[in-house]
């Protein structure tokens, strides 16, 4: 856990490996499709950054070799100076703790109720129960739903369950933080609520990827932004 | 160290939620495993009661040596000296006709019968206990004593008892090989139960794997669930043993009452009674490691 926390912003332009580094990455799957070609992109420590395409143009497969959901057809992807080709499977699960990620369709437990979601992550890093529920509170209290803890799930609205799934992805204090899709399922008013709290947390020092296809996130946001045409980076722009 | 524990402390308390939250289920589970165990482990008490019995009867075994009906007293004589000077024998009486005759009289209640005898049917006889219990000795003598003149029968009297000691081998044999056939039962109950736990948690499964949970992590509510399971099947065994034992003895009583006699079938011993715990949940563990095993891997991280 205790890896995860640096994460100030003054040290970031000091420390110049970066974060997430892809070098030459393909990604083709089985029956030929080529959903990555030759990508390479630095992102540092500390950076807020956008990555925008048509659907299908290779957005979230470039976020799932990052968490080492899927792996490279060849090139290298190395996060926190790890190859991960040559990472462990048993190592695997200890990279992705570094990330806190935001999934388009929430993935929450409808089993449980909403404090019980945002406790997983801590079970998960064996985290001390009522050191565990102090900081679910914390988190849920960031986003807005703290008053909402006791709540199952379904109860919730499309935009509450998406901050209750950020609030499970900040709650174990990832250095890096990687949404597919945030505002998917929004209307507009969500969708800023949404971005504003991924703003909130890039202030604090937080590296922030956003993958999405929404055009207006990108006027919002004006950060650096990386485009995605057909597997390949099309356009960079700061 | 600490986290380690208090993940054990979540994945006991995981298991224990959902075995009661389907009461019906399990309950029906821990029914099968508790019959599955109570079977073998009640016969085999039954067998080392019938063995205990056994080696009580066959604690001294004697042999009895029956003279011919016209051998007199000189024969008789001769047949004590013989005795006397074998170095197989241990202790030797000499049981008279006429006393045969009386406590035949006295225990069979053949009174009548006996008395409209002309004459005495019964043998003069010596009883003779070996120097050791092993079956050679009193074997060895045996074959000598058909040899002595005036002997009419020579009965080893523990033979009876070592055939059926022949044949609880047997019966041991038999239950092993039953208690291993309905430990695969109780192996294959888990198996499946988990296997369908696994596919209801599928979404579950996948998301901890997103969030950074190891392998370990994921299957420990399964395996303690497996353990938790096998104990309570365990604890249902001795339970179903403890109440059989105690109708049967009160019947035994009774019946053992009528021939003055006191029989009772002992229960599972604590220690054993431990050990059927630890098997029956360890059986429920190797269960849920084969289930889990073969289905986790199949969930990945999407």
């Amino acid at each position: 856990m205790n890896e995860a926390l640096p994460r100030a912003v003054g040290t970031a332009a000091a420390n110049t490996a970066p974060v997430i580094a892809l070098s030459h990455v393909y990604k083709r799957y089985p029956g030929g499709f080529e959903a990555l070609s030759d990508v390479s992109l630095d992102i540092n420590s500390g950076e807020l950054v956008l990555i925008t395409g048509h659907s299908g143009a290779g957005k979230s497969t470039l976020l799932k070799l990052v968490a080492a959901i899927e792996f490279a057809s060849s090139g290298t992807v190395i996060v926190s100076g790890q190859n991960l080709a040559k990472l462990r499977p048993a190592a695997v699960p200890f990279l992705r703790r570094r990330f806190g990620i935001v999934f388009q369709d929430h993935k929450m437990l409808y089993d449980r109720n909403v404090l019980n979601n945002v406790l997983l992550p801590l079970q998960i890093a064996g985290f001390d129960a009522r050191d565990g529920v102090r900081r679910a509170r914390a988190a849920l209290d960031k986003v807005g739903l703290l008053g909402k803890e006791k709540a199952m799930p379904v109860t919730l609205s499309g935009g509450e369950q998406q901050r209750a799934c950020i609030a499970r992805a900040v709650v174990h204090r990832p250095a890096v933080l990687l949404a597919d899709e945030p505002t998917g399922n929004l209307d507009e008013a969500y969708g800023h609520e949404i971005i504003d709290l991924f703003v909130a947390f890039h202030r604090v020092g937080v590296t922030v990827v956003i993958a999405t296809h929404d055009r207006l996130i990108a006027e919002q946001l004006r950060t650096r932004t990386i485009q995605l045409v057909h597997g390949r980076v099309s356009d960079e722009a700061a | 160290m600490k986290a380690w524990l208090r993940d054990h402390g979540r994945a006991t308390r995981d298991a224990l939620r959902r075995l009661v939250s389907t009461p019906m289920a399990s309950a029906l589970n821990v029914l099968v495993i508790g019959v599955a165990l109570s079977l073998p482990v009640g016969v085999y008490l039954a067998i080392s009661q019938l063995q205990l019995f056994t080696r009580q009867l066959t604690g001294d075994p004697q042999i009895s040596i029956f003279l011919d009906l016209d051998a007199g007293a000189r024969d008789a004589d001769a047949i004590e000296q013989k005795l006397k000077s074998e170095p197989d024998v241990g202790n030797y009486r000499f049981v008279p006709r006429s006393r045969a005759l009386a406590e035949l009289k006295r225990s069979a209640g053949l009174s009548d019968v006996l008395d409209n005898l002309k004459q005495n049917p019964l043998p003069d006889a010596f009883v003779a206990t070996g120097v050791d219990s092993r079956a050679q000795t009193l074997e060895r003598l045996r074959d000598a004593a058909v040899q002595w003149p005036k002997v009419a029968h020579v009965q080893l009297d523990s033979e009876w008892a070592r055939r059926l000691d022949a044949a609880l081998r047997l019966g041991r044999t038999a239950i092993l090989i039953l208690g291993l056939l309905l430990s695969s039962a109780l192996v294959a109950v888990t198996f499946n139960t988990i296997r369908l736990q696994i596919l209801t948690r599928r979404e579950e499964i996948e998301i901890s794997k997103l969030i950074g949970a190891t392998n370990p992590f994921i299957r420990r509510p399964f395996l303690y669930f497996g353990s938790l399971q096998g104990l309570a099947g365990g604890l249902m065994a001795w339970g179903v043993l403890s109440v059989s034992v105690f109708l049967l003895n009160r019947d035994l009583s009774s019946l053992a009452a009528l021939y003055s006699a006191s029989v009772r079938i002992a229960g599972l011993r604590w220690d054993d009674a431990v050990s059927l715990l630890m098997f029956s949940a360890l059986l429920g563990w190797l269960g849920a490691w084969l289930s889990v095993t073969r289905h986790l891997w199949r969930i990945e991280a999407r």
